[in-house]
């Protein structure tokens, strides 16, 4: 299996960045940037992280069933987590999650049917300060209240990227 | 051993190393705490939590499993608190626990339901709706029922560091995880059932004993598997005459718990539809059933014959029968029919072994020194596929004492990956090798070199030339094929051999030489194939068989005789490093005669009885101790265990016949002519795959 250029640099810095005999610890990260580029984890990248850790396949399937941030089925194109864990619940963090599943019509770990987005409930994502908080992709939104909330998933439903919601301000990590 | 420290537990002053964990010092004084998770010889995984204790001085009650012993502690097991706490965790190991305990097969013996009965959990908080994953099929031996699984991870290290298959895995999170099967849907590994009999619960359930019986309604017989010459000890569970399962949770024998597929599953051979029910005599060129009586007179008859006209006689005897059968069997030869003419399928070059070391005391390995030694050379030899059991000890070692192993062969095995030098020779010229080892070899403390029959004859004398001169205590171990193969050798079923390694002084023919000699006139085969692949050349010769099944031997026969199998006699066998263990009968089919009586019969109908003596196993064994050296051990003390016998420690003088030596290297599915008739050997993906 072959990967982008740029994706096999990062493989190669990670497999030298843990100790010889630790290379499993370079799964992880493996998996996480190996499955955007490929939309999801297939038994083929498995069995090619598993080959390049020196582990077995169902090691990697151990690890890909436990994190819920690795998946196997392909996400939308913007993939939106909505935290309704305590910080973000005390402040309507559940609510943000109902009006999504409202609006969008689907539901926990769903795709809309063009594809575009994807929801998610998800545990703390860490952002407790900022709560409530919603993250598509990589990117956080702070003090997200129902009426952005509204703007973004209307904006990328209508086809725009998330940077051309100017309304409502991301923050990158 | 680390300085003793003192402890109290349950009030009782109690000494132990320090550093050894609680839940071991507990159960050395005869404390139980009680644990899941925990496996002695495994990793610790700390995940069920029963063995919570409280310890004086410590706010929380902490886990025995992983917890050291310090001096001073103080703890106790058996508080209100601490019952409180096990009854918490068994309510919680219940939420989506089925409590289908009336149908699983591990009612009765389950620990779960141990303990649940001891601490009562009997009413639960939760009302949610139970988890339900349906059960899964991963071979024709293991299946897995996802809702009574525990998550004690027990299966997946036992897997993993006892067998380093890793076939096992847990896929998914909390509530949700699941024992998942390395190929997605099903399971390509050893097939070895060790998963299952270390599941404390009805979890993993094995193909062959599934809903096929309660536990109490068995009775437990321990015996030795016939397979291979590991010489393991399986329990077999009996109902009404018939083997439903094998196993050895009471870890008694020289293999502890440890099985392979064969000793678990592999009886099925026993009770298959094609074993011989009655004697048969060819009558116009086909065999046709006749009484007992009928085809021992016609044998005698015809023996008589023979040896009056002084006509050729070729015997050829089992890698799989007793010791004592082996005895009577050469002896009835010897002195019976006046013959040297006897042979076995050779698989091992013992006799040179034996006589290489002669002159020393205690140099051939025990099965305990696989685990023990420092250092273990492997050989020319397949152990993880051959010999599962050593390899097996190899591995614990490795775990447990870090020792070093060296693996001199042809291919990669399985002993690579604890080994410390792996090195690749071609078959048969292992030895080329050894001086590159030498230096690291005779820096060990100790060494066992066990090898396979591509180490024969003179390679046998240089092998242990280099030993000899490593300058460390070493041991040896030549492996042999069948559960007997040993033993075999040890009771003189070789021309050149008396029982005992006493040279016979007299010619013989090898079993190549019966079958390619046109003047034989008689060849009697007890359980043994030579026809497989062979012709015999004497097409006048009056063949005698005494087999389980109808082999390509038994379809020559003139008369074919019903014989026992292992499990269906008592007797002795003697493994491949030379422990006796007695086999105690399991089952019957009906019809057959174990091949002493069989033997004695014959001799009775010749006349010869009072010659041969009574074909009782014990009146032989009687005789095997006064007369074969290294088994004047006294039988009560073989029932108990394994006994190591220690042959002539004075030169064979005979030459060993290297060139007859082959090992049939019968891999973890295969088991010569008897493993063809095991339905379990033949199901599994990977025996099709392996042949």
């Amino acid at each position: 299996m072959t990967f982008s250029p740029e994706l096999e640099a990062r493989f190669e810095k990670f497999l030298t960045k843990y100790p010889a005999d630790r290379k499993r610890s370079a799964v992880i990260p493996m998996l996480v940037y190996a499955q955007d580029e490929t939309e999801a984890i297939t038994q083929e990248l498995i069995e090619e992280v598993a080959k390049r850790c020196g582990v077995t396949p169902l090691q990697v399937e151990e690890v890909v069933g436990f994190y819920s941030m690795l998946h196997k089925k392909p996400q939308g194109k913007y993939h939106v987590q909505i935290c309704t864990n305590i910080s973000c619940l005390l402040v309507g963090g559940a609510e943000l999650w109902e009006q999504a599943t409202k609006k969008t019509g689907i539901g926990h770990k769903q795709n809309s049917a063009d594809g575009r987005i994807s929801l998610e409930e998800v545990e703390c994502i860490g952002a407790c300060s900022w709560a409530p908080a919603v993250q598509i992709n990589y990117d956080f939104y702070h003090f997200v209240t129902p009426g952005q909330l509204d703007k973004l998933l209307d904006g990328l439903a209508a086809g725009k990227k998330p940077e051309e919601i100017t309304e409502v301000q991301k923050v990158s990590c | 051993m680390a300085d003793l420290v003192k402890f109290t537990i349950n009030g009782q002053e109690l000494e132990a190393p320090a550093g050894m964990l609680v839940i071991e010092a507990a159960k050395q004084n005869g404390i139980e705490i009680p644990s899941f998770c925990y496996y002695e010889g495994y990793s610790l995984q700390a995940a069920c939590r029963m063995c919570l204790v409280e310890v004086e001085k410590m706010p929380k009650m902490q886990v025995a499993c992983t917890l050291q012993v310090g001096a001073g502690m103080v703890i106790r097991t058996e508080t209100d608190q601490v019952q409180a706490a096990r009854k918490s965790t068994l309510e919680f190991l219940l939420t989506n626990h089925p409590l289908d305990c009336p149908v699983c097969d591990k009612g009765g013996e389950c620990e779960l339901q141990d303990m649940v009965f001891r601490y009562g959990a009997g009413e639960s908080r939760y009302t949610e709706t139970k988890i339900h994953v349906d059960e899964q099929q991963w071979s024709p031996v293991v299946f897995y029922d996802a809702p009574r699984c525990i998550l004690c991870f027990r299966c997946v290290r036992a897997c993993d560091e006892g067998m380093g298959v890793s076939a096992l895995g847990v896929v998914n999170r909390g509530a949700m995880s699941l024992i998942a099967p390395n190929k997605g849907d099903h399971l390509e590994c050893d097939e070895c059932g060790q998963c299952i009999d270390i599941c404390p619960v009805g979890a993993l359930t094995s193909g062959a004993y599934r809903y096929q019986t309660r536990p109490w309604e068995m009775e437990h017989v321990g015996t030795i598997c016939t397979h291979c010459s590991d010489g393991c000890k399986t329990t077999l569970g009996v109902r009404n005459d018939e083997i439903v399962r094998g196993n050895n949770r009471d870890r008694s024998g020289v293999n502890g718990e440890f099985l392979c597929i064969k000793g678990r599953y592999a009886f099925d051979f026993s009770e298959s539809t094609e074993r011989l029910q009655s004697p048969m005599i060819r009558v116009n060129g086909k065999l046709e059933e006749v009484s007992w009586s009928k085809a021992l007179d016609t044998i005698a008859k015809k023996f008589a014959e023979v040896k009056a006209k002084g006509g050729k006689f070729g015997v050829i005897g089992s890698n799989q029968t007793t010791n004592e059968e082996n005895y009577y069997l050469q002896k009835f030869a010897r002195q019976g029919l006046g013959t040297n003419n006897i042979d076995h399928q050779r698989t091992g070059d013992v006799v040179t072994l034996v006589d290489a070391l002669s002159g020393t005391t205690g140099r051939l390995a025990k099965t305990a020194d696989f685990y023990e030694s420092q250092a273990v050379l492997v050989i020319g030899a397949d152990l993880a596929v051959e010999h599962p059991f050593l390899a097996f000890q190899i591995r614990a070692n490795f775990r447990h004492h870090e020792a070093h192993v060296y693996a001199v062969t042809a291919d990669t095995v399985r002993e690579d990956l604890v080994a410390t030098r792996s090195v690749r020779a071609t078959r048969g010229e292992e030895l080329a090798s050894l001086e590159a080892l030498r230096e690291a070899l005779a820096a060990e403390k100790n060494l066992v070199i066990v090898f396979g029959d591509s180490i024969k004859g003179d390679k046998v004398r240089s092998l242990v030339a280099f030993g000899e001169t490593l300058g460390i205590p070493v041991s040896y171990c030549a492996l042999v094929d069948y559960s007997n193969s040993r033993g075999a050798i040890d009771m003189g079923l070789v021309a050149e051999l008396n029982p005992g390694y006493h040279a016979s002084g007299a010619a013989g023919a090898s079993i190549d030489e019966m079958l390619a000699a046109n003047d034989l006139a008689a060849l009697w085969v007890v359980g043994s194939n030579p026809l497989q692949h062979t012709k015999l050349a004497a097409s006048r010769a009056f063949v005698v068989v005494q087999d389980l099944f109808l082999t390509e031997t038994a379809q020559r026969a003139d008369v074919v005789l019903p014989s026992a199998s292992a499990y269906e006699k008592n007797g002795t066998v003697t493994n491949g490093c030379g422990e006796v263990q007695r086999l105690k009968r399991a089952s019957a089919t009906m019809g057959t005669k174990t091949d002493l009586e069989i033997i004695g019969l014959i001799a009775k109908e010749m006349g010869l009885a009072p010659l041969m003596g009574p074909w009782l196993p014990e009146t032989v064994y009687a005789e095997i101790r006064k007369s074969v050296k290294g088994y004047d051990i006294p039988l009560p003390l073989v029932t108990i265990g394994a006994q190591q016998t220690a042959p002539v420690n004075g030169r064979v003088g005979v030459d060993s016949r290297p060139d007859l030596i082959r090992s049939s290297h019968d891999n973890l599915f295969t088991s010569g002519t008897l493993g063809r008739y095991s339905t379990v050997l033949n199901s599994v993906i990977e025996g099709r795959q392996s042949r």
